[in-house]
């Protein structure tokens, strides 16, 4: 018995070393958040001199140009949030209709989606920047440095594994649940989003949330798609481009870093279990 | 009620807005993304009659250039030993936050959160600290030599690829926890309860039943490790930016430019877009079986436990 506690302490010790080993670096960015560019270069690793510091840089990055921080922060959510909700509504319904058809063609489109997961961004990419142009100076509808575009990206990118993830999920519904709504009159679109939606919640969650952790904190494809100093940023594309214009002024740099994070980190404390779960429930299928 | 396809227009409809999607942004640029890598497609060469096919020519190119098969054996070794590093660290952790420890709950978030945090912003972060803080930490506890520009982490190829793996781990461990954590939560309690009454010392215990009972959850944390460490670009970017440069078969090149960044570079820095393409196209190949081998042997491994 004592043996046995003696090895909890021992593994409360070491969970509580490596706990703040992880954390160190986010503890790093805030002291020196609150220093100014000769303190942080020559004393990196103590705390500031004067906390309050941070407002005075927090200010500075909060009105600079070439961040703007609360146009590229408002562009995040409106992003993120436009995509998650295009993608668990429309990759629901997919899924339903491509479960409850048993065709051949219903078949072969669930496949081409499944094997479409292998293509990585990287071979699209290219040719998808021309298309989005050619597309432009024919029907006049800009794709790129546009809302539009960026969103049917993150849809097309998005959608094999999410339809992967909902026609799991719907497979395991019982058939009788639908036929009953159709007996009580409920015609055949109504029953997905009268009966069908409402009960796929716990595989909303995990579409949600690697989606909404994938889109929220994407660099490359909002760099070609929107690209760099444009009206329509993301905090990551605003944070490189400002890391960019202001080399090695970590006192900026990090404040940056600071107020990118510190949103996320809130989030993520007040929607944990939920996040959590989520992860879970998607990646052990 | 066997009417199983009595409802076309429904499933058209409902299908309509994702295959429109699909097509748009998978379909036609993969397509026009395999014939532009057989043209001399560039930012002049864009379509019309100045774009023509060039057969195997930015193909031959790759195969004839340093910097890509470089780029390759570095992305191969990195995946490799940031796979190994992330799984071994995820699996650790998983164990000790699934411990009867008392603030276990904090320490899962704890561990987890960094990988909130995107790979551009996280490599700033990395930059930081081994280019400020270790330096400085080294003058603190007496090792000058810490602090000289030549010695720093980033300052050298190889240790500069280790930097690339802690940011990487640092990211990327706390999620492949959570899937270990999962799978261990699942191993019956009475299972450990009975090998401990017959006398099983806890390591053996981890050995026949613990890591058997999670081979499921193997198959998936190598896929997303492997796929991950094999498309890594924005740690890549803001951490090391491919830096320093060194020698490889007589030609100056980046040290650190990963695939990805490799395929990016040769497109928007070199200016040549179908050779980016090309890259781009054998980056696919390789990924995609890779990735089918390395699922098929751990399915097959699975079901033989």
């Amino acid at each position: 018995m004592k043996r046995a506690r003696a090895s909890t302490v021992a593994l409360e010790v070491l969970s509580a070393v490596l706990f703040l080993v992880f954390l160190f670096p986010f503890f790093l960015v805030l002291i020196n958040s609150a220093k100014g560019s000769f303190e942080i270069t020559q004393y990196p690793m103590s705390l500031p001199t004067d906390w309050m510091n941070i407002f005075k840089n927090a200010a500075a990055i909060w009105t600079s140009v070439n961040l703007h921080y609360p146009s590229s922060f408002l562009s995040s959510i409106i992003i993120t949030a436009s995509s998650l909700v295009l993608l668990n509504l429309l990759s629901a319904q997919a899924a339903w209709v491509l479960v409850r058809t048993k065709t051949r063609t219903s078949a072969a489109i669930f496949l081409v989606f499944i094997a479409a997961m292998v293509i990585p961004f990287q071979i699209v990419m290219f040719p998808l920047l021309t298309w989005f142009r050619q597309i432009a100076a024919v029907t006049g509808i800009r794709l790129l440095r546009s809302y539009t575009g960026i969103l049917l990206a993150y849809l097309g990118f998005g959608l094999s594994m999410s339809i992967f993830m909902f026609h799991g999920f719907i497979k395991s519904i019982p058939l009788e649940l639908e036929e009953a709504a159709t007996i009580d009159g409920c015609r055949r679109h109504e029953v997905f989003y009268r009966i069908i939606f409402p009960i796929l919640k716990p595989i909303h969650a995990t579409v949600l949330v690697l989606n909404g952790i994938w889109i929220w904190n994407d660099f490359l494809l909002p760099l070609l798609v929107l690209g760099k100093g444009n009206a329509v940023m993301t905090i990551p594309l605003a944070v490189a481009n400002f890391a960019g214009a202001y080399v090695k002024q970590w006192d900026l740099i990090l404040t940056a870093i600071l107020m990118a994070m510190v949103p996320i980190i809130i989030f993520f404390l007040a929607a944990q279990k939920f996040i959590i779960k989520g992860m879970v429930a998607g990646s052990i299928k | 009620m066997k009417r199983k396809d009595s409802h076309p227009l429904v499933f058209w409809l409902f299908l309509a807005p994702v295959l429109f999607a699909f097509v748009m942004v998978i379909v036609i640029p993969f397509f026009l993304g395999v014939y532009y890598s057989f043209t001399n497609w560039s930012s002049s060469a864009r379509a019309g009659n100045a774009l023509r096919l060039v057969g195997l020519e930015n193909y031959v190119r790759i195969f004839n250039d340093p910097a890509f098969a470089y780029s390759f054996i570095l992305t191969a070794t990195y995946t490799v030993l940031n796979m190994l590093v992330i799984n071994v660290v995820a699996f650790a952790l998983a164990l000790l936050v699934t411990a009867k420890t008392r603030l276990r709950h904090a320490y899962r978030a704890g561990f987890f959160i960094p990988n909130l945090i995107g790979g551009l912003i996280l490599g700033y972060i990395w930059q930081f600290i081994f280019n400020n803080a270790v330096p400085s930490l080294g003058t603190l506890l007496g090792f000058a030599s810490w602090a000289d520009p030549a010695n720093l982490v980033l300052a050298r190829n190889t240790s500069a690829l280790g930097a690339l793996i802690v940011a990487g781990t640092w990211q990327y461990a706390g999620y492949i926890m959570v899937i270990y954590v999962a799978a261990i939560e699942t191993v019956p309690v009475e299972l450990h309860e009975a090998a401990q009454i017959d006398g099983a010392s806890p390591l053996r215990r981890l050995r026949v039943i613990t890591i058997p009972m999670a081979s499921q959850a193997f198959t998936i944390t190598l896929f997303l490790t492997l796929v991950q460490s094999f498309k890594q670009f924005d740690v890549n970017v803001s951490l090391t930016g491919g830096g320093p440069s060194t020698m490889f078969m007589g030609k100056p090149i980046y040290g650190t430019e990963l695939l990805a960044m490799n395929i990016y570079n040769t497109a928007f820095i070199s200016n040549d877009l179908a050779g980016g393409q090309a890259r781009a196209v054998v980056f696919f190949l390789v990924l995609a079986v890779i990735s089918l081998i390395q699922v098929s042997v751990n399915k097959k491994r699975e079901i033989e436990l």
